[in-house]
């Protein structure tokens, strides 16, 4: 679909902020980092709805709001579906002439944890009703909110509070699900990954979803310095080496067609990624090395996949 | 404490009618560190204002200006991502980047 | 008053065409057995382009009251219809709808709760939401269904309300039983509930505004309290709407509406069309010289303690007919006895009658006149001897 996919950032720069400062995020947190792409990126009217989570929570203590937009929270499964009732309330009042018709736009934040496992239900009923809304997933990789436990978002090898590396268990067992092919099997018009640190692909794709006449949906890799365990200042470079490892593919899917936005021209080999983040730092010891082994595997097997699906090979 | 509001001034439902009241709440008292800036070397690329989680780079027509130390939090990815090197930085004196982090006093 | 027509329709039925001339915004539902007609009716409504109303058929009862929040918070008219487990299953949303002050309506056709499973008529399912802060207000018949439909909006809607409304009719015995309903026109409807006009909009662009703050233990008490505030003014609003109801339709609605209660020496207090059957009985046993009341109470929540009382003190005995079991309570008795004690207890100045519970009807089992009858004769036992033998008994259980 045609979008502007010029972005200044000096233009960007110059319009008021729809995201104030002051939230309670912790210092170096990618989701404040993405949600001001997000806002930045796109000038239509927008509502928005968050599911519980970090970023409902830094947002909206009472009587701070860092939302400058008409927000709402509901509670922690159902972001789609309160996005979903705001946007069919707006075409019924447009339609009986109640309320002008602004082209108002309906965004929806959750977190891993509220889209892949409480609230999948919730989005998958929404997508298949085909409602206008944006679903942007925020996706940290564990239940952060609650102190770092695990979801099925969590990567194989990560310890988490409830997925903890011990003495003979590895941190997290299972693989991640899948959640962008399975929005993307949901055959909504427009389904994309993307990262923070490759900040214009973002906000094209944000673009794009906002101009879907119907569902779209956006897994972001939110990277969480408290979670993964690294320094506060590196929260983009680790957000980019999941990139280059092939470990987060920049892709789309519109209208059914697969596209491969990025391909790193190297393939970095994903135990650089796992050495950044101390959430795998087990791993490097003698009798978990081999799970490293089968984690680079499984990449590589997931991106081959991937290359051709998206007609690369 | 004795400025909160009672049940029959408060807003019903928990609304709050104020959007971006959170400005108000200081939260560059987090912050071990802060990021100062050469000014001179400064290209304006932007790239911490797109980095910068909390909206602290601030920009006046087309140029970043300074920081929002009431808000900066000292993550330091502006630091980071920063790409212009400079050999020696006009506030720190020290090789490495256009913006570097400094010890909070 | 208006022109009405007379339909026979089933309480579902009567609740479809109420919505269909009420007509609101937004109606997003889940069927569940006995409720279904009322959506599919709708649904057809909709269909036939007989309403401008955006019908989202969500993918559960959660998402039903989820998607009604987010419609109401955007300014939209909301209602929606459930049952049973549907009910149980939206339990967080209902108190998100409450605390946040959205004036959906909530049509509740009575079933019973699992386990075990069962599709028919008890009041165990809104019953177990009666402290989530809805108003709750019971129907006896199809007419009521209707009628209460059609008032629910204006009372939710009331400036000093603004809070959702439960409206019950009993699962199959109302809900599927076909009763002559005189249906009111459409425009008199449209002029009864009017336009609504939301305190606060999602949809407010301008002014844009921020729903489902969260709050700490500084701020969260203020607001339950408001929800109280709330509640005590809506006795007043549901009279008010009542009378004006009345003098459109001929058919006047209050908090309860009593019957051979004011020489009563003994009264039966029970909701819905069980009352129905009750009156037969006391009109039968009045024939016999047996002086016998009947209390249906109408409002449930806020529960119109103050009133009950005014309209109870003077009788010797009073059976409460409990079509659900507050489970742990004691001896085992239900909500509705719970309240009417607590009540006496509250404005009774330490003087009241008995009062006694009989559960009945769980599960839909059928409640009969004699059964009615049996109970009478014990509560004339107790205000004749004062010996009451059994606090909580049962009607119609095999022992």
């Amino acid at each position: 679909m045609a979008v502007e996919t010029k972005i200044n950032l000096k233009e960007l720069a110059s319009k008021p902020e729809k995201f104030a400062p002051g939230h309670r995020l912790c210092a170096g947190c990618a989701e404040g980092i993405i949600v001001r792409q997000i806002l930045n990126a796109i000038d239509d009217p927008v509502v928005i709805a968050t599911a519980t989570g970090c970023l409902e929570i830094a947002t909206s203590m009472y009587p701070n709001t860092s939302w400058r937009v008409p927000w709402i929270h509901n509670a922690f499964e159902n972001a789609a579906t309160t996005a979903a009732g705001a946007e069919a309330a707006y075409k019924a009042l447009v339609r009986k002439g109640k309320i002008p018709d602004r082209n108002v736009k309906f965004l929806v934040f959750g977190g891993d944890g509220a889209t892949y496992d409480i609230g999948l239900q919730w989005i998958s009923g929404a997508f298949e009703r085909g409602h206008r809304i944006v679903y942007i997933c925020l996706n940290n990789e564990a239940y952060m909110n609650t102190g770092i436990q695990r979801s099925s978002a969590t990567p194989t090898g990560a310890h988490t509070t409830t997925s903890p590396a011990g003495e003979v268990v590895p941190g997290k067992i299972q693989w991640r699900k899948p959640i962008t092919e399975i929005m993307a099997a949901h055959n909504i018009p427009y389904v994309a990954q993307a990262s923070p640190s490759h900040w214009r692909d973002l906000m094209i794709k944000v673009r794009k979803a906002v101009a879907t006449d119907g569902p779209a949906f956006i897994n972001i890799l939110s990277d969480c310095n408290r979670g993964w365990r690294h320094d506060t200042a590196t929260t983009i470079e680790v957000s980019r080496l999941a990139v280059e490892t092939c470990y987060w593919p920049l892709f789309e899917v519109e209208n059914g067609v697969w596209k491969l936005n990025y391909k790193p021209r190297e393939k970095k080999p994903i135990e650089e990624w796992l050495k950044m983040q101390g959430r795998f730092r087990h791993l490097f010891q003698p009798k978990f090395r081999h799970l490293i082994d089968e984690i680079q595997a499984r990449i590589d097997q997931e991106w081959e996949k991937l290359l051709e699906r998206c007609g690369e090979k | 404490m004795a400025e909160l509001k009672g049940w029959k001034e408060l807003p019903i439902g928990a609304t709050v009618l104020e959007p971006g009241s959170s400005a108000e709440y200081i939260t560059g008292t987090w912050r071990s560190q802060r990021p100062v800036r050469d000014e001179e070397k400064c290209t304006h690329c932007m790239i911490c204002w797109v980095y910068c989680p909390d909206s602290a780079v601030i920009v006046k027509d087309g140029k970043v200006v300074g920081f929002d130390y009431d808000h900066c939090k000292g993550c330091g990815i502006c630091a980071h991502e920063c790409p212009v090197k400079v050999e020696a930085h006009a506030v720190t004196g020290k090789p490495g980047k256009v913006i570097q982090m400094v010890g909070e006093v | 008053m208006v022109k009405q027509i007379v339909k026979a329709l089933d309480g579902a039925k009567a609740v479809a065409e109420a919505m269909r001339q009420i007509e609101p915004d937004v109606v997003a539902a889940y069927p569940i057995t006995p409720q279904t007609e009322i959506v599919q009716t709708f649904s057809q409504f909709v269909a036939d382009g007989l309403v401008n109303t955006e019908f989202i058929p969500v993918e559960s009862e959660h998402a039903a009251m989820s998607a009604c929040i987010g419609a109401s918070a955007a300014g939209a008219r909301v209602m929606t219809a459930t049952a049973a487990n549907g009910l149980a299953l939206m339990w967080e949303t209902l108190y998100i709808a409450a605390s946040m002050r959205l004036p959906i309506v909530m049509s509740v056709v009575n079933r019973a709760l699992s386990a075990p499973l069962n599709i028919h008529c008890d009041h165990s399912d809104s019953m177990g939401a009666r402290d989530a802060g809805w108003i709750h207000i019971f129907a006896e018949n199809p007419q009521e269904a209707y009628d209460n439909t059609i008032q629910a909006v204006r009372i939710a809607e009331h400036p000093d309300v603004l809070l959702p409304v439960m409206s019950m009719q009993d699962g199959f015995i109302t809900g599927h039983g076909v009763e002559r309903v005189e249906i009111l026109e459409d425009k008199a409807v449209k002029e009864f509930v009017g336009e609504y006009k939301p305190l606060y909009s999602l949809l407010d662009i301008d002014q844009p505004k921020t729903f489902g703050a969260w709050a700490f233990y500084d701020y969260y008490f203020e607001f339950k309290r408001q929800q109280t505030d709330a509640l005590s003014r809506v006795p007043q609003v549901v009279k008010e709407v009542g009378k004006e109801f009345g003098d459109l339709s001929g058919r006047y609605y209050d908090l309860f509406s009593a019957y051979e209660l004011d020489d009563a020496e003994v009264a039966i207090v029970v909701l819905a069309s069980t009352a129905g059957t009750a009156r037969v009985v006391v009109r039968k046993l009045r024939r016999e010289g047996i002086k016998v009341g009947l209390l249906k109470p109408r409002l449930y929540r806020p529960f119109p303690g103050k009133e009950l009382v005014e309209a109870l003190r003077h009788v010797k005995v009073i059976g409460v007919m409990d079509r659900s079991i507050a489970f742990g309570s004691i001896e085992g008795c239900g909500p509705l006895f719970l309240d009417l004690c607590a009540s006496f207890y509250t404005y009774g100045n330490g003087k009241g009658p008995q009062i006694v519970d009989y559960i009945f009807g769980l599960g839909g089992r059928d409640i009969i006149p004699e059964q009615i009858e049996s109970m009478v004769k014990e509560l004339l036992h107790i205000a004749e001897t004062g010996e009451v033998r059994q606090r909580v008994s049962y009607l119609g259980l095999r022992e």
